[in-house]
């Protein structure tokens, strides 16, 4: 009998489960057939995320394969995230949470030079988290492509007006994707702190992934 | 035995076709009969037409002027970036759109890089159809779309043409980056839906960009990945660059914006050596 909300709805038996404390990386390798679980614990905490092939690196998310081949820009249940080969690498089985991002990429220290100004240069960013898991398996800065961002709203107004703007999450929420391939998937769980991604509070999310 | 079996005449046969001149080919040196006045003709440094299907591949100094033009309104420029001293710099469509809060590309927009800097700005644009969403083809979706989709085929695909072009400057896969689309557009509906806006459209449009870093664009000519049509349908695709001034402190395109303007300090800055 479990009473772990968190492991509502899931099939199958828990081979990892694991809490990622705010503003840290996070890289996990994941087999073909099992599924990985994200679990917005404390709301709107945006968790940017990769994914490689595990067997050619070379072979990652593709963003732009993603939302040309469902023709929209959002990922919701049902989403195939393809690789840059046009490959599926994972599928959004379920998700409790309307849709997510997949077009606003990830902070960086530079970028936030430009977004917020030179006094944000010294601080901690998702592009420093990745390169931070990156590196560790011999990847780097030219394996860094446009990332989804789970729990993260960036609307697109008539006009072409884009912004990260208040989330759509809440405490509890979960995303979860199915491995079509083994994968290498590899998060930031976000910690921005001058825009709505994180409600301004970076905060841990948990990983479950099940087999 | 043929003839062409003698090495004397199989060079007299390659020779003989010297001077042929098709639509898609670069002309070199360049010349170019329409360049903005104010050009010198000794500034030209690039005039090539990339054919249906086909890709280029150059370096271009700080402060150079491309300009592409559709020339039968069918041409779809899919265009990756890189610094050329430091290839790990290149385009990021995401801080593109993200930084400028902006989804859709025209005249003034920046071409941001993933350290916070201007790879190239869009100085005019006739167009106003153009894409930071789709991407380009790859080998499977040539491959449903057309029956196949190699290099080595009828109707290549866009990312294997960026991979080429990228190739020629000693990058690999993993360099090729999202790219941008130019001519061929997407408009975003409210709840996500993208809606390509593929033409044809009229002939000559234009899109004039400046370097603002020492760059290689590496450009491919091929359908947009969300062109409706089952037939493969592109035409050539003409570039001309000249070298031009280093974007100057007062440039009104620097000096749109607080976040163009911080981009440009932070070029000035890598360039201070």
């Amino acid at each position: 009998m479990t009473t772990d909300p968190g492991l509502e709805g899931l099939a199958g038996i828990v081979v990892h489960d694991e809490i990622v404390p705010a503003r840290a990386p996070w890289l996990h390798h994941v087999a073909a057939g099992q599924t990985l679980r994200i679990v917005d614990l404390e709301g709107n905490q945006a968790v940017d995320f990769l994914v490689y092939s595990a067997a050619d690196d070379a072979e990652r998310y593709s963003a732009q394969d993603t939302v040309a081949a469902q023709g929209n820009l959002f990922l919701r249940t049902g989403s195939v995230l393809l690789s840059n080969e046009g490959r599926p690498m994972m599928t959004i089985v379920a998700t409790s949470v309307d849709y997510h991002d997949t077009i606003g990429g990830a902070c960086s220290c530079e970028s936030n030079t430009l977004r917020y100004g030179h006094h944000t240069k010294s601080q901690h960013a998702c592009v420093d988290n990745f390169l931070e898991a990156n590196l560790r398996e011999g990847r780097g800065k030219r394996d860094m492509v446009s990332n989804i961002n789970f729990f993260m709203n960036v609307p697109v107004e008539k006009d072409g007006t884009l912004g990260i703007v208040d989330g759509i999450s809440a405490p509890g929420l979960t995303v979860d994707l199915r491995a079509e391939m083994d994968v290498i998937v590899v998060v930031s769980n976000c910690p921005q702190i001058n825009n709505p991604c994180n409600a301004f509070n970076p905060t841990p999310v948990r990983m479950i992934v099940t087999a | 035995m043929t003839v062409l079996a003698d090495p004397m005449a199989a060079r007299e046969h390659a020779r003989a076709m010297a001077g042929t001149i098709v639509e898609a080919m670069p002309c070199l040196p360049p010349e170019a009969s329409d360049l903005p006045a104010g050009v010198a003709a000794e500034d030209l440094v690039w005039e090539e037409t990339v054919a249906p299907g086909g890709y280029a591949a150059r370096r271009l100094a700080r402060g150079s002027r491309l300009r592409l033009i559709d020339l039968q309104g069918d041409a779809c420029a899919s265009l990756l970036i890189y610094n050329a001293e430091m290839p790990t710099e290149r385009l990021n469509v995401a801080d593109t759109v993200k930084v400028q809060w902006n989804a859709y590309l025209g005249a003034g927009k920046l071409l941001l890089s993933d350290m916070g800097r201007v790879l190239m700005s869009i100085l005019e644009d006739d167009a106003g159809t153009h894409d930071a969403f789709c991407g380009t083809s790859n080998a499977r979706t040539n491959a449903a779309k057309y029956g196949e989709g190699r290099n080595s085929g009828p109707f290549p695909n866009g990312r294997d043409r960026l991979l080429l072009g990228s190739a020629k400057h000693g990058l690999q896969r993993r360099d090729v980056h999202p790219c941008i689309n130019l001519f061929k557009g997407t408009r975003i509906e409210a709840d996500g839906t993208i809606t390509p806006l593929i033409g044809p459209f009229e002939p000559e449009r234009k899109v004039v960009l400046r370097a603002e870093m020492e760059v290689i664009v590496v450009i491919a000519n091929c359908p947009h990945v969300l062109d409706p049509r089952d037939q493969w349908s592109v035409t050539p695709l003409r570039l001309t660059a000249w070298r031009g001034a280093v974007t100057p402190e007062d440039d009104p395109i620097r000096n749109a914006t607080p976040e163009g303007q911080r981009a440009f300090l932070n070029v000035e800055d890598y360039f201070r050596r």
